[in-house]
């Protein structure tokens, strides 16, 4: 026999300013099963909470209502309190009678206080029927997998490691570095990108509790939070890294050239590469496509008799450590990990899709990170600006903003944030590489919000005789060697026409490609723009909805480096906190299967949006749903579309909310 | 060029409506970036570009724009439409503000344009077709610019591109009545007011 | 409403409706009569659209929305009658009798239309371009006479790419259909900036100025990339580009002498059809001397 009590809040006045207390009090005491009822005027305070287990004693109560605030509020606080007066925490309901009556009906005390007794109804008739429920513990493994090796990821992945725990970082590329180790310069204070970076590169790949796995990818995700079990895909190098000392002879002497992607088209590499000198590991691949023997074996393959391409094979006459591997095949291995630190960064939106700009079209039209390329001393010009069509030094050097950026046109509606910087970044670059170059940036709006930002872009202006546009580029084209730019100057208000030996579009942040399909793997959300999505975007920016799971860095949204670096830093003291339990505690309230009901249509499955219902077997060969608890969020979706309720939620089982709704007309 | 004059900002007045209802744009959406002045082949004409044009609506300032010459400058090239980044058809708000403009009876600044349009649609009322020889003729006598393109007749009549008569349609009565019956229903076209 | 018959590729349609509006029947006869040339050697029926009214251009646009559907729509139902695809040659017609099509699918626009024509709409005729027509054939072209070594500049204008939803053939910055067939023809396609930058459209009477400046950009940029010639697909554009040559250089003290034709003269000439047939001898700006020089005339 169920002994409820009802606890009444006022809430100051909060409650009691709408709500006629007295009254809820009469009518609670008149509900079946209730044998006490009090009211204070703070329950969450300490004597309100102390009042709760006196009475629990006090009356041999083994139900409580506490009709107060919303359950996000103070439903722990007042599960604790029970649970101190030796209750189970789970035969407790709490009636919201604050955000849900009082301050939404503050004009009509009447019905106010009607609602309060109808909703105090049906948390009565809802806990009468609670029972105990007991939270499972599920150990973990305290090692965190990091995917992606640009500057986010290396800060979680080190930050997690010097915290004590096991590191495996995946990279996807050759090198660890990502986009900042394409930078010459950061903004504002015009650090060497390499100078700040490869030290922390390197720190990474010598860390003891760091495992570095370059050249390989995400195949398959499964289980959940403390308890993932990852397929990682390590492609092929054709260069066994175990006994290669990175001497660089091979990449010196290989004859065939490709574009480096590292130097987006700038510069070349040759068919084996390391991406940069300063790449990690500094051991190379052999890339398979353009490699003259892979060439001349899938020529073979083919059976044609026309002439045999050469075999080439200079690399492994060379190697002095016979590290050249040329059977070696992608492997695929499985690693278990308690955390996932999701770090997969940005890409540059790709300008062709301007036509009216005709990058891709004209030599000389180039995207901001290219200029970059051609800036830095270890680039393919030595760090000289040349130009590349014909090796000239631009002296009229235009900057187009917001290409891929604040265009719904294009699908890109949002700002990138950091494209203003960079513009103002490469003018000052410009003018120290060459006092004679000007620099016209044609601007929307200047967007400088960080620290010493503002006073960064006054500067290209005021010392380094950047001329600021503001309107968006129409149009350009070539006339003899010179590019025409048309834009307008919306300030003054009229036509603007430029002829520029160089153009750059300052191109815009879009996630890297192939994160929706990694998104899917790991049931996380992202936006229409593919941005990943965050649990809460102000309050927990780098968690995800599925425990366990983290973000960092621009794979949320346009960052610059110090938000990219403090959300690594963040999420990894997300993972330590979870590695800083021996278990895991579960919600107890989960969907559980009645296995004698259920007709395995398994149209469970196929609604929850956790994948935390899988089959089983039965001995008698039914197949049936499974619920992983430890997966399960207790949505209810399952027990919604269950046709022969053979799936029921702990906690708010189908008996328990009938009971609710069928009290309302007792 | 316009005056220096103080602007009073009136975006309650009904012309953003009036333009939203009719082209189908939300001219809320610009944000001023300027894309469809730097390309307008025509913008040098106009006292307003595209995008001042865009700005005047949002602000309602209706007689801004109503007398302005650009409504009848544009030349319809939907340049600015196709490369504007919030995809807004700017040439059919210019469209839609230039039938305004008629509706309401502002001045027309750019007389020889409308005069054209004027005698462009009276001889295909005529006979159903365009009769290019009458079009300029009768252009060149009502605007008084009675030589205009007139040294281009010779090789023209030479090489057989104008035709002396015109060609009427059989059924051009049945044109005729379409130019009436379109006059009198867009008469009734909603106006905006402010 | 019913849009008819738009199932079916271009390429299997053997007949069409003919639509080619005013001008082609007066200042751009080379254009009328090369077309229907050119498709005969292609065996495409083009059967002239019987009672046909002017489009009402940019005038009925300007200045009466209503008109400017009306009048395209009066023929589009009369095309709706004789079941073919309609093809239009000029780009103003085309894009006045395509943007129509597309008004028409509001029902209050065509209830309204419908008291302005008089009649019931019931079915209309799939709207298509002359070039979109050669292209669906590209391969099947019998080139008799490549155009070797004749460099051309395809200029598309504005009608045939803008606005995109509604109307657009190709790209709005970078089309290819017209350089296609001129590769095709054996001729070269040059890479220029230009190919829809308008011309000044319907403006040489009232604001001559306008026209002269923008054809004088369009002309030099051609010249600029090597052209020997302008191909074009509306005879607006033909006019403004060829016809005010004389006027141009004599205002910027440019040498932009550059021959203007049209694309379906271009075709005839491969297929093997003569100037004079092509009525290629009557432009302002005469082609005969490059196309000779290059062994083509």
């Amino acid at each position: 026999m169920a002994r409820i009590g009802v606890f009444i809040c006022h809430c100051g006045s909060n409650i009691a300013g709408s709500v006629d207390i007295a009254r809820v009090l009469e009518a609670a005491r008149k509900m079946p099963q209730v044998v006490y009822v009090e009211d204070n005027k703070y329950t969450c305070s300490d004597p309100g909470q102390a009042s709760i287990r006196n009475a629990v004693k006090a009356h041999r109560l083994n139900r409580v209502v506490v009709a107060a605030c919303s359950p996000r509020m103070h439903e722990k606080t007042f599960r604790k309190t029970v649970e101190q007066a030796g209750l189970n925490p789970f035969l407790l309901e709490i009636a919201n009678i604050r955000e849900q009556d009082s301050w939404v009906h503050s004009d009509d005390k009447e019905r106010a206080t009607e609602k309060a007794i109808e909703i105090v109804r049906l948390a009565v008739a809802k806990v009468a029927r609670n029972y105990e429920l007991y939270a499972r513990q599920i150990s973990l493994t305290k090692r965190a997998l990091v995917i992606g090796g640009g500057i986010s990821g290396i800060q979680a992945a080190l930050d997690i490691a010097n915290a004590g725990h096991e590191v495996v970082l995946v990279e996807r590329e050759p090198t660890i570095g990502g986009r900042m180790a394409q930078l010459d310069k950061t903004f504002p204070t015009l650090d060497c990108s390499a100078c700040i970076l490869t030290p922390k590169m390197v720190e990474l790949a010598q860390h003891n509790r760091v495992v570095l796995f370059t050249y390989a990818e995400v195949q398959s995700i499964k289980g959940f939070v403390g308890n993932f079990e990852v397929e990682v895909r390590q492609k092929a190098r054709k260069v066994n890294h175990t006994t290669c000392t990175g001497c660089g002879t091979c990449w010196q002497k290989c004859p065939e050239k490709v574009p480096s992607e590292f130097d987006l088209g700038m510069g070349q590499r040759t068919a084996i590469y390391i991406p940069f000198p300063q790449a990690v590991p500094t051991k190379p691949v052999i890339d398979t496509e353009h490699c003259r023997y892979m060439k001349y074996q899938r020529f073979v393959a083919s059976g044609e008799e026309d002439k045999k391409p050469p075999q080439c094979r200079v690399c492994e006459k060379l190697c002095p450590t016979g590290s050249i591997d040329w059977e070696e095949q992608d492997r695929v291995f499985t690693e278990k990990f308690g955390a996932i630190i999701v770090a997969t960064g940005y890409q540059t939106f790709d300008a062709s899709a301007y036509g009216e700009y005709g990058a891709g079209m004209y030599p000389d039209v180039i995207s901001g990170l290219q200029l970059e390329r051609l800036m830095c001393a270890s680039g393919p010009t030595g760090g000289e600006v040349k130009r590349p069509s014909d090796g000239a030094h631009p002296k009229t050097v235009v900057f187009v903003s917001c290409v891929g950026s604040r265009d719904e046109a294009k699908c890109r509606p949002y700002c990138s944030k950091v494209c203003c910087m960079y513009m103002a970044k490469h003018a000052i670059m410009l003018r120290e590489h060459d006092p004679e170059v000007q620099c016209y940036i044609f601007y929307i709006d200047i967007r400088a919000g960080g620290k010493a930002y503002e006073e960064f872009t006054r500067r290209a202006q005021e010392e380094y005789g950047a001329i600021y546009l503001r309107g968006r580029i129409s149009k350009i084209y070539q006339e003899g060697k010179k590019l025409v730019v048309l834009g307008e100057d919306s300030l003054i208000g009229r036509p603007v026409e430029l002829s520029a030996d160089l153009v750059v579009l300052a191109t815009g942040m879009e996630p890297s490609s192939g994160v929706v399909e990694l998104a899917q793997k790991l049931n996380i959300s992202y936006d229409t723009n593919q941005f990943l999505v965050e649990a809460h975007p102000k309050l927990r920016p780098v968690e995800t909805q599925s425990d366990g799971i983290f973000l960092a860095g621009a794979c949320v949204g346009p960052r610059d480096i110090p938000d990219s670096v403090a959300q690594g830093s963040a999420a990894a003291v997300k993972a330590a906190a979870l590695f800083s339990q021996d278990y895991i505690t579960t919600d107890p309230m989960t969907a559980m299967v009645d296995i004698s009901r259920c007709t395995g249509c398994l149209l469970c499955t196929q609604v929850c949006p956790f994948k935390a219902i899988s089959t089983q077997a039965l001995r008698d060969g039914r197949v049936v749903a499974s619920v992983n608890e430890g997966l399960c969020k207790g949505c209810g979706l399952c027990a919604a579309v269950c046709r022969s309720k053979a799936i029921d939620l702990r906690g708010f089982t189908n008996q328990q909310l009938f009971a609710e709704v069928t009290s309302l007309w007792q | 060029m316009q005056t220096v004059e103080t602007i009073t900002p009136l975006p309650q007045s009904r012309l953003s409506g009036y333009v939203q209802k009719h082209s189908g744009q939300n001219p809320l959406r610009c944000y001023q970036c300027g894309k469809c002045n730097a390309g307008c082949p025509v913008a040098y004409a106009m006292d307003l570009g595209p995008r001042q044009v865009m700005r005047a609506v949002q602000l309602g300032l209706k007689d801004h724009v109503l007398s302005s010459n650009t409504i009848w400058v544009c030349l319809q090239c939907q340049v600015c439409s196709a490369r504007c980044p919030m995809e807004i058809d700017i040439a059919r708000v210019m469209e839609s503000l230039r039938l305004l403009a008629i509706l309401e009876g502002y001045p027309v600044p750019e007389k020889d344009i409308e005069l054209f349009h004027r005698i462009f649609l009276e001889v295909v009322r005529r006979h159903g077709r365009l009769h290019e020889l009458e079009l300029g003729a009768m252009y060149n006598v009502r605007s008084g610019h009675l030589t205009a393109n007139a040294g281009l007749l010779p090789q023209l009549l030479s090489r057989g591109k104008l035709s002396v008569l015109p060609t009427t349609i059989r059924d051009a009565r049945a044109v005729r009545e379409i130019f009436a019956r379109a006059e009198a229903e867009s008469r009734k076209a909603p106006a905006a007011e402010s | 409403m019913k849009q008819a018959e738009s199932t079916g590729t271009l390429a299997g349609q053997k007949a069409f409706s003919y639509f080619p509006g005013c001008s082609l029947h007066s200042t751009a006869r080379e254009y009328d009569v090369s077309a229907r040339l050119s498709c005969e050697a292609l065996g495409i029926e083009l059967k002239e659209l019987e009672g046909w009214a002017c489009c009402g251009a940019s005038s009925a646009h300007s200045t009466n929305e209503l008109l400017a559907v009306s009048l395209p729509a009066r023929d589009l139902k009369r095309a709706g009658e004789v079941g073919l695809p309609l093809v239009a040659a000029c780009a103003m017609c085309f894009s006045r009798l395509k943007i129509a099509s597309h008004e028409l699918q509001n029902n209050d626009m065509r209830k309204l239309v419908q008291t302005v024509i008089g009649q019931e709409i019931q079915k209309t005729a799939r709207v298509v371009h002359l070039l979109e027509v050669v292209d669906s054939r590209l391969d099947a072209i019998p080139v008799k006479k490549p155009l070797t070594e004749l460099k051309v500049a395809c200029y598309y204008g504005c009608l045939l790419v803008r606005p995109r939803e509604k109307v657009a053939i190709d790209d709005a910055e970078n089309p290819q259909l017209m350089d296609r067939l001129v590769r095709k023809l054996g001729a070269e396609p040059v890479a220029w900036a230009f190919k829809t930058e308008c011309c000044g459209a319907g403006l040489p009477l009232a604001r001559p100025d306008i026209v002269l400046k923008l054809c004088h950009r369009i002309l030099a940029q051609a010249r600029q990339a090597g052209a020997d010639c302008i191909a074009v697909a509306c005879p607006e554009c033909h006019s403004n580009l060829d016809t005010h040559q004389e006027e141009i250089r004599a205002r910027y003290g440019d040498d932009a002498r550059v021959p203007v034709v049209y694309f379906t003269q271009l075709l005839g000439l491969a297929l093997g059809l003569s100037v004079q047939q092509l009525h290629l001898d009557k432009h302002l700006t005469d082609p005969v001397p490059v196309l000779s020089s290059k062994g083509l005339a």
